[in-house]
């Protein structure tokens, strides 16, 4: 702040570049390659150079689990050849919602004044382990001590949900079936995604048990990805791409780790107030959003999330997906990409590909796949069993 | 000098075991057999082994052979589940069938592609005239751990060829064969270990596809051939689906394919695979009659043949050993805990 002239108005950050590789077994690549794919990527979509890079973020799960490696922060630069520049890089973990933290951190590091140019990614490189391993370090995300040890697991403890929430609202099994159909119809047209095949009712019902009502296409697969965003200040966005896109909202809500210490648990209360915090802020309603990626880990977590988001009414989200209201004809396009269904979920890297996929959207870049008159865009991005959340609003047409 | 299969005899345990009653005692998806399209797999009873198998399959091989046992210049077992760690499987054999003393021995190991790698080896010696006939066999008694996914698919069963040059006795002549080879660790065992590790779903595309698609990619480049040449395409199958999966890919039919398709039946048996498959196919082959074959084996490699059948299988004594099919039609179905006492998957205590 300058002397005698009053509060500064405090910058806004605009989302200037993106890099995003392929989703899926990346059994030729290392969590270095792609994560360096990622970011190379996203600074020659911007136009940047690397002494532009003023801090950076990295949101990822498990390093330390999956492949042996804690510290990847700096690996960031490092790979980009950029580490002689000495650039802060901190890493970012929230179990599912690690990459949506990691983007909320470089948010308000370029709104707290002290950056200019941030870059934030996010990777998970899950295919180095068995199944097995896999699913036991995702469910490091739930309550060890008061869950996990008792025998429940991610699936498990999301398979409890939807059946609660079929109980509560009359949800039924050809409902969260219809998410993971739209999600795959939807993913089909993305050339990124791990998953580009359409798929029927059908299939989802009759595929191998998981964990009651779930089969294997309930569940977002196990996937090795990375994805990269350049984020800009107000200050310096007009020297860089004119298709910036800006964070007009940005809400993050936590709530109990562990699911039986909350009064309920087919609300999901953090989804709901990070989305209040994030619509105040950017000044919209519902109504004015087109479309949105959120976080179905499993399909049920798509219907809390239209709900939780405010898109539905409380128990509609289930009738509302099977008539279509989600789809690319519906009100609000919900997971153009194909979500972490159909695209992939490597845990870390989800939360920038959502920012990545609004932006191309409000770029009108998504061949394909693009949403007609997309404007305003949301992510939603959640961890364990939505201890943590976090919600954006992005805005293009600046 | 043409090359080829003079005879051939194969060997599958006769028991077997249902995936669905293996599901009963995991508490697995019912459905898993359907799954991989393996709904039974066979199992090697109490003394049944490698050596035991290869040399039932040896034996059937020789009771069909026109030529003598003293021409074989050399016998290969191809195998990963040798009963000893140190001595040659294939000297019980040679004694079994009173071959030799004056031939050369060795036993193969590459995972489930032993027994195409010793009929490549077999290939070579008699065409370069070191040896008059070579017999190869691939055999196994594969390990699952209890509750692994492999437990579904393991299975025990061989089969052997004798190898020449002599035109009059060559009942399928083999013109090319092609081998596609990489480090590539989908599946293992490592010295003292009871059960083989594998990668999972590791072992699908980078491993057994990849590895499938370039060795006949390449075989058909070297032949010129292309799929519709064939009446027979048989291929490694480690389940039901992953060979007619690649089969498609390249373009072959389900009628060609059918066939050689053992392993809804009777599950993986690992070297013996698509040997069996083979033999299947040959016990009903008609002289002209082209065949696609294609070996694969964890490691990973992958051996791929053009073999066509001669006039001489007119006059070949097929009968003079049972049909493979009556074998696959005279079972005994065993539970899970006949299935763990045969397999030796039972902790013994005590003096017992």
């Amino acid at each position: 702040m300058e002397r005698g002239q009053g509060p500064r108005k405090r910058p806004d950050a605009y989302v200037i570049g993106v890099g995003h590789t392929a989703f899926g077994e990346a059994w030729e690549k290392s969590y270095r390659q792609l994560m360096t794919e990622a970011g190379l990527a996203a600074i020659q979509d911007a136009g940047i150079q690397g002494d532009e890079i003023d801090e950076v973020f990295v949101g990822t799960m498990s390093t330390g689990k999956l492949v042996g490696q804690e510290h990847v922060a700096p690996l960031l630069l490092d790979g980009a050849g950029l580490a002689d520049l000495h650039i802060p890089a901190t890493r970012v973990e929230a179990s599912g919602a690690s990459g949506g933290l990691a983007f909320r951190q470089a948010v308000q590091a370029i709104r707290a004044g002290g950056a200019d140019i941030v870059v934030v990614g996010g990777l998970e490189k899950m295919t180095d382990v068995s199944d097995a391993d896999a699913q036991a370090i995702a469910s490091s995300g739930i309550d060890q001590e008061w869950e996990h040890f008792f025998g429940a697991n991610d699936a498990a403890l999301h398979a409890l949900v939807a059946k609660r929430h079929m109980a509560e609202y009359g949800t039924t099994r050809e409902q969260l079936a219809a998410v993971a159909v739209k999600n795959h119809a939807h993913g089909a047209n993305n050339p990124l995604a791990q998953f580009r095949r359409a798929i029927t009712p059908d299939k989802v019902l009759r595929a191998p048990m998981v964990a009651e009502p779930f089969t294997v296409f309930d569940c977002a697969p196990v996937s090795d990805g990375a994805a990269c965003l350049v984020l800009a200040s107000s200050g310096v966005v007009g020297s860089y791409r004119k298709d910036a896109v800006k964070v007009s909202g940005s809400g993050q809500a936590s709530d109990a780790l562990a699911l039986h210490s909350r009064a309920t648990t087919t609300t999901w209360r953090s989804t709901a107030e990070a989305a209040r915090r994030a619509y105040t802020e950017a000044g919209i309603s519902v109504a004015d959003i087109r479309l949105a990626e959120v976080h179905d880990a499993y399909t049920i977590n798509e219907i809390l999330a239209i709900e939780d988001l405010g898109f539905v009414k409380k128990g509609e989200g289930g009738p509302a997906t099977l008539e279509g209201r989600t789809g690319f004809d519906g009100d609000i396009v919900v997971n153009p990409s194909g979500g972490l269904k159909a695209r992939g979920h490597p845990a870390g890297a989800t939360g920038i590909a959502q920012v990545c996929e609004v932006v191309w959207q409000l770029r009108g870049e998504a061949k394909g796949r693009q949403v007609k008159d997309a404007r305003i865009g949301v992510t939603h991005n959640t961890g364990g069993t939505g201890a943590t959340a976090v919600v954006h609003v992005l805005e293009g047409g600046f | 000098m043409p090359v080829g299969i003079l005879s051939y005899g194969a060997y599958v345990p006769r028991y077997r075991i249902r995936s669905e009653e293996i599901a009963r005692v995991w508490g697995d998806d019912a459905n898993i057999g359907r799954n991989l399209d393996v709904h039974q797999k066979s199992v090697p009873g109490p003394d049944e082994d490698v050596a035991t198998i290869s040399v039932e399959a040896a034996r059937q091989a020789m009771r069909r052979s026109p030529s003598p046992v003293d021409d074989i210049g050399a016998i290969y077992v191809g195998s990963e589940s040798h009963p000893y760690a140190v001595k040659p499987t294939g000297t019980i054999v040679q004694a079994a069938i009173d071959a030799g003393p004056y031939l050369t021995m060795a036993d193969f190991e590459f995972a489930c592609k032993a027994g195409t790698a010793a009929i490549q080896t077999g290939m070579g010696l008699v065409q370069s005239g070191m040896c008059r006939t070579v017999l190869a066999i691939g055999a196994d008694t594969s390990q699952g751990a209890p509750r692994n996914a492999l437990e579904y698919s393991a299975s025990a069963g061989g089969a052997a060829f004798l190898l020449g040059a002599d035109k009059k006795q060559v009942i399928a002549e083999i013109h090319h064969t092609a081998s596609f080879t990489t480090d590539t660790p989908d599946f293992w065992r490592r010295e003292g270990q009871k059960y083989p590790s594998h990668g999972e779903r590791f072992t699908g595309e980078p491993a057994y596809f990849r590895h499938v698609m370039e060795a006949s990619k390449r075989l058909m480049a070297d032949a010129g051939t292309v799929p519709s040449d064939y009446d027979h395409a048989v291929f490694h199958q480690p389940n039901g689906k992953f060979p007619v999966a690649v089969a498609r890919k390249l373009g072959f039919e389900e009628r060609q394919y059918a066939t050689g398709l053992l392993a809804p039946r009777i599950g993986n048996t690992y070297s013996g695979a698509v040997l069996l498959g083979l033999v299947h196919i040959l016990d009903a082959a008609e002289p002209g009659q082209r065949i696609f074959m294609c070996g694969y084996g964890s490691g990973a490699g992958a051996d791929a043949f053009d073999l066509t059948v001669t006039r001489n299988i007119a006059r070949y004594d097929r009968g003079a050993a049972e049909r493979l099919e009556t074998q696959l039609a005279d079972t005994t179905e065993v539970d899970y805990a006949t299935y763990a006492k045969y397999r030796g998957k039972l902790v013994m205590g005590g003096d017992a």
